[in-house]
């Protein structure tokens, strides 16, 4: 049998509710797999569970019912927890508060040094954790003294300095600006292309969900749509009825067919469309 | 108005200061208390501060850093030094109605300010040269017998490493707060005293919750990092002693020595 990277069978969830908060039941029997080297984007409307979906992929959060595992190891087993963590690294909105340290480069050795790891592989790993996110010019900065873009950097280079096979990120560039957004989401694919590390990406937005392999749309804890970027976003009806954009191309091009034009709804990328479009009208 | 305080800041370099251990700076700096307090007159005052000015010299700090964090406590310090001038018995100097100034009074109130600024000054520079993660290693291995007290020693530096860390964030947002409470039409500037403490409510209540929101993501991007507590941990710097600590050592305790001898003089 192939190893999935992360396999969810009929996952049960709830978040238990205390004396003036009800209980919330966030997933029933869900069912969710990732392909080891895969890029998979997830979206969802605010409060649908895509944050609590992640958090089980590293036994932050366990199953209530159902089971999680993560390269075959069970996120329930307590004795595999810190090389399931190990296994997968988690990236989060705000990277202020992932850095715990003020110096940049005693910050990515946070995680090796939690590990035991002997102090020259630490040295190594941190060393080339800055230099795949394109940091090491700052290894002695103050973190708080970087732009946005640059600090969720340091924070991915301190998941990847634990060497995962697999990172989860949720809504990493949600703090940014477009510009931080853009070095964080070319730093994500490399990490793809060339580290080969499977990638689990939580996001708004349209755009970069666009650059992943796989597509997935969840609601109310379920899973709406689920294939590549091209299958899924021209389900535009669809997406739509779950509140849910889509990109700014395929909505040119859903419009264009409301007043009668026949065009597929494939076309993501700019350039692509423009053809679309050109082919139709030259 | 916040951007001025520099406490707990660390300013990166690379002179002999910021690469000595840091289990030494922090002695030096008990060694260097220990010696400001022994000290009673001009010459081992001056002898002090000459120490001070020689390490600040060398570290690289700007001296205008060094001013601007004395700066917020300017009104402890002249405090102080005013409570000192005027209730010291002795040799009449000057008198002016109810009060008096004795020359005790002036050369105390003299002394108590240098003291002031030295103390501050001197114990700054310890964090301005040392990283955080560095200098709360130093604190655990220093305090690392403790232990045996059960004394959570690798806790509670891990506590004050973060504590230092978030400063500067905790900072930037007050700032960010003030400004948005401001927008809205809040006044801190006027007032008495009692109208401008209520006007703090606004600024720590959202302060306040945002930090235990700061925490608990903290905590579990901690979590995420494989953290489990102090056990079989390992360190990126390894804390060693060298020879510029034991020159270091050696001159700390020449400059102890010598303030001793002072005072045993009335110097
Ligand atoms: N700690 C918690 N305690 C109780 N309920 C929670 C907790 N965290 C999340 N929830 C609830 O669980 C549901 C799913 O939340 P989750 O954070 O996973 O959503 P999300 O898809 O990540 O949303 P967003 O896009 O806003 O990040 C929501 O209804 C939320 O209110
Ligand atoms: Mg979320």
């Amino acid at each position: 049998m192939e190893t999935k990277a992360i396999s969810v069978e009929q996952l049960n969830f709830a978040y238990a509710g205390g004396e003036d908060t009800p209980t919330v039941q966030v997933f029933e029997n869900l069912d969710f797999s990732v392909e080891e080297g895969s890029f998979v984007a997830v979206l969802g409307r605010n409060g649908c569970g895509k944050s609590t979906l992640a958090k089980h992929f590293n036994a932050i959060l366990l199953p209530s019912g159902g089971k999680v595992s993560v390269f075959s190891m069970d996120t329930s087993d307590e004795d595999a927890l810190l090389d399931i963590r190990k296994c997968v690294g988690m990236v989060f909105q705000n990277p202020d508060n992932q850095i715990i340290s003020n110096v940049v480069e005693e910050d990515v050795a946070f995680a090796p040094e939690n590990l035991g790891i002997p102090r020259d592989e630490i040295r190594r790993r941190v060393d080339e954790a800055l230099e795949i996110v394109g940091m090491t010019k700052y290894k002695n900065h103050a973190p708080h003294l970087l732009s946005g873009g640059q600090k969720q950097r340091i924070a991915i280079a301190g998941v990847i300095a634990m060497r995962p096979k697999c990172i989860v990120l949720d809504e990493p560039t949600a703090m940014l600006d477009p510009r931080g957004r853009r070095e964080v989401m070319e730093t994500i694919r490399r990490l793809n292309e060339e580290s080969k590390i499977t990638v689990v990406l939580i996001t708004h937005h349209m755009a970069e969900a666009a650059l992943a392999d796989r597509v997935v749309v969840m609601e109310h804890g379920n899973i709406l749509a689920d294939g590549t970027p091209k299958e899924v976003f021209s389900q535009v009806q669809r997406l739509k009825d779950a509140r849910l954009t889509v990109p700014e191309t395929t909505q040119l091009l859903y419009e264009l067919n409301q007043n009668g034009y026949d065009f597929s709804l494939d076309s993501l990328s700019v350039e692509e469309c423009a053809q679309a479009i050109y082919k139709t009208f030259a | 108005m916040l951007k001025d305080i520099t406490l707990g800041q660390y300013f990166p370099g690379n002179s002999v200061i910021h690469r000595l251990d840091p289990r030494t700076k922090l002695l030096l700096v008990v060694v260097y208390i220990v010696a400001l307090f022994t000290a009673k007159w001009f010459v081992s005052y001056a002898l002090v501060l000459l120490c001070l000015i020689v390490i600040i010299g060398i570290s690289g700090v700007k001296p205008r850093t060094i001013l601007k964090s004395l700066k917020p406590l300017l009104f402890i310090i002249l405090f102080t030094g005013i409570l000192n001038l005027f209730y010291t018995e002795g040799k009449t100097l000057v008198s002016f109605w109810i009060s008096t100034i004795t020359y005790e009074g002036l050369t105390r109130a003299f002394f108590m300010i240098l003291r002031i600024s030295l103390l501050v000054t001197g114990t700054f520079m310890l964090t301005y040269t040392t990283s955080p993660v560095s200098l709360t290693d130093g604190m655990e291995s220093l305090l690392r017998p403790l232990r045996h007290l059960h004394i959570p020693v690798h806790e509670l530096s891990m506590m004050m490493c973060i504590a230092l860390r978030f400063i500067p964030t905790l900072t930037q947002e007050t700032d960010k707060i003030i400004s948005a409470q401001k927008a809205r039409g809040a006044d801190f500037e006027s007032g008495n005293l009692v109208a401008r403490a209520k006007a703090l409510v606004p600024i720590l209540v959202p302060l306040f919750i945002s930090s235990f929101r700061r925490a608990d993501e903290l905590a579990t991007a901690m979590e995420c990092r494989c953290y489990h507590g102090g056990e079989g941990r390992t360190k990126l710097k390894q804390l060693q002693y060298r020879a510029r600590d034991a020159v270091a050592f050696f001159l700390g305790a020449i400059v102890l020595a010598s303030v001793i001898l002072l005072r045993i003089f009335g110097l």
